[in-house]
């Protein structure tokens, strides 16, 4: 394989991470603070995706699906958390489980009702249309790159609000101990409805900004959703500087197994998980069971 | 850990209606109710690790598809037909191969643990769905049923109806009745004890990572068995029975009817089974019934069917 070739596939393992990222972090949060494995965060996601095509048919801008988009995913993140999610604080994790599971369907069925079961393409916008030259022959596109740009700064944002804010100091301490943070006077409740909508949000920018690399399809939600887990118990649960690190190895084992190996390809990344864990069984950045 | 009187009369009177259900003579019903006890199996098999063990597995597909691919792969490539070879045989690898997963998996514990199991059953899945020696992702047919046959004459066919039925149940009651058995023995309370304290029993001496182990292994077995009788319900195995909708189904099917009871899982996989049925005929939108079912017995049932069988009990 020629150097540009493999810097091409190089830069898409990198651009596939940092969209994993978007899921992953919010997936990562909801789980280590507010303690519930949601299985519904992948719905979200197909969400994002599908309203990115159908505002996409209408408008014929993906400026307007994110613009529209990122806060409707973010208020139906509310409804849900307000509903039932929050039924479930303190419940075991199982139960959680089960009712997420039981929302994928209802969000399924949704999506069937409303959009059909037919694969939708979605253009990539005029202005991005281009390829970034690379070597001699090879050429990238430059929607890839504006994808990676938005999601660095996307995860800087992040980075800034859970270090440098007060929101975000007390979305860490809400992690390590919530009754403590609410006997001095935060209103957790409205914290975890913040968090929970804000991670749904992130998922439905992922769907939307992936759309037009991917097609649009019923079901795409489970894929991502199942992969964004493998990150997150990579980097360590509740840690979100270990799913930006797990999801670049995600992204990169993903896009090189399908170079280097392609017959063993799909279990790439479940392989990598599997060393990750029978090396550090809390992952790259997890704390150690006492501290949680 | 008795049950109510009302709860063991509704098990006998279940289990003999399903029995009964060949009687019937309806192809339909007789396969449907093969079906669901093959489900059953499956589901209270998790149930061990689940409920008592307390150990959350995506894993328990795969040793449901590896039983059942093993015996596709004993009659087509060898023409073994007797149940008295294949049978053990399917039991043993898919208890070997939960003895390795096990042994591997139970180094991590909490979601770490159910992630790890995840990989393992994705890995499988992919391996059987993209390598064309393995059948791909068309799955495999079995060319012929298991069968006995003592001095010539075939005693046990499973490629009738009936018969496959008749092995189905007893299979069912037994798995069942083992399971019972172990969970109220010393074994099955220092499960639950582990489940419940596990630096405890380690301090009170209890090798707690063999016990684990143990169950995992035998749960995997009781897995293998379910496998290998939906393989000769339908005569074709297909990677789909490795992936982790099948893990997570069954799971869910283990929460609906109530984890810890052994038979809240059975009276789940019948539940879940009939509502889907008829939801499949009454609207083109089926699985929002079902997902709607579920997200009602979440909210308002928190100990699953079987919560709701036993009254406001403890």
């Amino acid at each position: 394989m020629t150097l540009p070739l493999f810097a091409l596939q190089l830069l898409n393992g990198v651009e596939y991470g940092l969209l994993l990222f978007l899921v992953a972090s919010g997936l990562t949060l909801i789980f280590g603070v507010l303690g519930v494995l949601n299985f519904a965060h992948g719905s979200f996601y197909m969400l994002g995706a599908y309203l990115a095509y159908w505002i996409g048919e209408r408008t014929g801008s993906l400026a307007w699906a994110l613009a529209l988009g990122v806060p409707l995913l973010f208020a139906t993140g509310w409804v849900v958390e307000r509903l039932a999610i929050s039924r479930l604080y303190g419940r075991d994790h199982l139960s959680q489980l089960l009712l997420t599971y039981g929302m994928v369907l209802l969000f399924n069925e949704l999506q069937r009702a409303l959009f059909g079961n037919e694969v939708h393409g979605v253009a990539t916008p005029r202005p991005l249309a281009f390829g970034l030259p690379l070597g001699e022959l090879q050429s990238w596109p430059a929607y890839r790159a504006f994808t990676c740009v938005a999601c660095l700064l996307v995860a800087a944002a992040i980075r800034h609000v859970l270090l440098r804010t007060r929101f975000g100091m007390r979305v860490r301490a809400g992690a390590v101990n919530p009754e403590m943070v609410e006997a001095l006077g935060v209103d957790v409740r409205r914290l975890l409805s913040i968090l929970f909508s804000a991670g749904t949000a992130l998922a439905a920018l992922a769907g939307i900004l992936a759309a037009p690399l991917t097609t649009v399809y019923p079901g795409m939600g489970e894929g991502v959703l199942i992969v964004s887990f493998v990150v997150v118990v990579i980097g360590g649960i509740g840690s979100v500087k270990g799913a930006f690190f797990g999801a670049l190895l995600v992204g990169l084992a993903d896009t090189l197994g399908k170079v280097l190996v392609p017959a063993v390809s799909s279990a790439m990344v479940y392989a990598v998980m599997a060393a990750v864990l029978l090396w550090r069984p809390r992952g790259l950045f997890g704390q150690p069971a006492e501290a949680r | 850990m008795t049950l109510p009187r009302s709860v063991r009369a509704g098990l006998l009177v279940g289990a003999i209606a399903l029995a009964l259900v060949p009687l019937s003579g309806d192809r339909f019903w007789v396969q449907f109710a093969g079906k669901v006890m093959v489900t059953c199996i499956f589901a209270v098999s998790l149930d061990l690790l689940v409920g008592y063990a307390g150990l959350v597995s995506l894993a328990h597909s795969a040793f449901f598809g590896l039983s059942a691919y093993l015996l596709a792969g004993l009659t087509n490539q060898l023409g073994l037909v007797s149940p008295l070879v294949t049978l053990p045989l399917c039991l043993a690898f898919a208890a070997l191969a939960a003895l390795l997963i096990g042994w591997l998996s139970l180094r991590a514990t909490g979601v770490y643990f159910v992630m790890v199991t995840l990989a393992f059953t994705q890995m499988l899945y992919y391996l059987f769905s993209e390598s064309p020696a393995l059948g791909g992702s068309d799955g495999v047919f079995i060319s012929q049923r298991p069968r006995l046959a003592v001095l010539g004459r075939t005693v046990v066919d499973l490629g009738d109806r009936t018969d496959a039925h008749a092995a189905i149940w007893v299979a069912l009651v037994l798995s069942f009745l083992l399971l019972r058995r172990l969970v109220r023995a010393p074994f099955g309370r220092v499960l639950t004890a582990i489940r419940i304290n596990e630096p405890r029993m380690r301090t009170l001496g209890y090798a707690t990572r063999r016990y684990k182990l143990a169950a995992f292994v035998l749960g995997g077995a009781l897995a293998g068995l379910a496998g290998y009788l939906d393989a000769t319900l339908y005569g074709f195995v297909n990677p789909a029975q490795f992936g982790w909708r099948q893990s997570g189904l069954v799971l869910v099917t283990v929460l609906l009817g109530g984890k810890g009871t052994l038979y809240g899982p059975a009276v789940g996989a019948a539940l879940l089974g009939v509502l889907e049925h008829f939801a499949q005929r009454a609207t083109e939108h089926w699985s929002a019934v079902v997902g709607a079912a579920v997200v009602a017995v979440v909210l308002f049932l928190p100990r699953g069917v079987a919560g709701l069988l036993e009254g406001s009990r403890g």
